[in-house]
């Protein structure tokens, strides 16, 4: 279309105020909310239960920065601490707590209280 | 002698089938208060420590004792109520306290390094004697399933301490 109409010319003009920077704005932020799955991958929740003085399955894929939210079942007070001193939540009896994990590669840990009570954590990047 | 068999068979079926009322093994209500008095005495050890030592791990260990005791100590009195048994003193019981008394006093004469070394070296074998009259005695002597639960729970909790002791006991040396 070779000719600018009037009305597409005000739009224009109107467009490119401080408006226009804010509708743009706002626009990104929506499409930001709307769409998490587009920003870098998302950290995970991963639980893992401690019941009967042990350390349940530990979860298959974690990455780093994820999320372990450490459950204790048990009668007893627990903590799960990371041997490379990354972690460390002390649970008492029925409370549950969260952790991040961070670096790569094996991470294991154990409770301070029951040195008996071990786990392995394995991350990917 | 066909009426000796029928006689035989009868008084093994009887034990089977009330084994509440053999007088070879104690009754829940003693099981019980074996099982609380043991963990009673560790506690009590556990504090004696906690008066005495100036090591960081052993005193780190005497904690989680106190705590861990209690805690099956009061889910044992809570079991306890509920079924309506009242823990029944007893011989094994009396001989731990009695033991445990002595153990007390022997310990109390000692100070520093010396008390540490004498106190989890007690600590192992304790718990290598209360989780040996669990598994053998105890565990398979109890009726109730609760408290059957109840006392497997401690043995896997008491062998834990017993290992957690054996390793504290390296690091001392």
């Amino acid at each position: 279309m070779p000719s600018i109409s009037p009305a597409r010319s005000s739009e224009a003009r109107i467009m490119s105020s401080p408006i226009r920077r804010l509708a743009l704005a706002v626009g990104a932020a929506a499409l930001a909310l709307l769409a998490p799955a587009a920003a870098p991958a998302a950290p995970r929740v991963h639980t893992v239960i401690i019941d009967k003085m042990k350390f349940g399955p530990v979860p298959a894929s974690v990455r780093a920065g994820d999320v372990i939210l450490w459950v204790n079942k048990d009668m007893f007070r627990h903590t799960a601490t990371a041997r490379n001193g990354s972690f460390n939540i002390d649970l008492v009896a029925g409370a549950s707590g969260k952790t991040v994990v961070r670096g790569a590669g094996a991470i294991p840990f154990f409770c301070k209280y029951h040195p008996g009570m071990k786990g392995q954590l394995r991350v990917s990047k | 002698m066909i009426h000796k068999i029928v006689l035989g068979c009868s008084v093994a079926m009887l034990g089977l089938a009330t084994p509440a009322l053999a007088h070879d093994g104690p009754s829940d209500a003693q099981i019980a208060h074996i099982a609380y008095t043991a963990g009673e005495i560790d506690i009590a050890a556990a504090k004696q420590a906690l008066s005495k030592s100036h090591n960081q791990q052993v005193r780190d260990f005497a904690e989680a004792m106190v705590r861990d005791h209690a805690a099956v100590n009061d889910k044992a009195l809570a079991l306890v109520k509920k079924l309506g048994v009242s823990p029944e003193a007893n011989a094994t019981s009396a001989a731990l306290s009695k033991g445990a008394a002595e153990k007390m006093a022997a310990l109390a004469k000692l100070n520093g390094a010396a008390f540490d070394r004498a106190y989890v070296g007690n600590e192992i074998a304790y718990h290598g004697t209360v989780n040996q009259a669990l598994a053998s005695t105890l565990i398979p002597g109890a009726h109730n399933a609760e408290l059957k639960s109840l006392l497997e729970t401690g043995l896997t909790l008491f062998q834990e301490h017993q290992k957690h002791a054996e390793h504290l006991s390296g690091a001392l040396k």
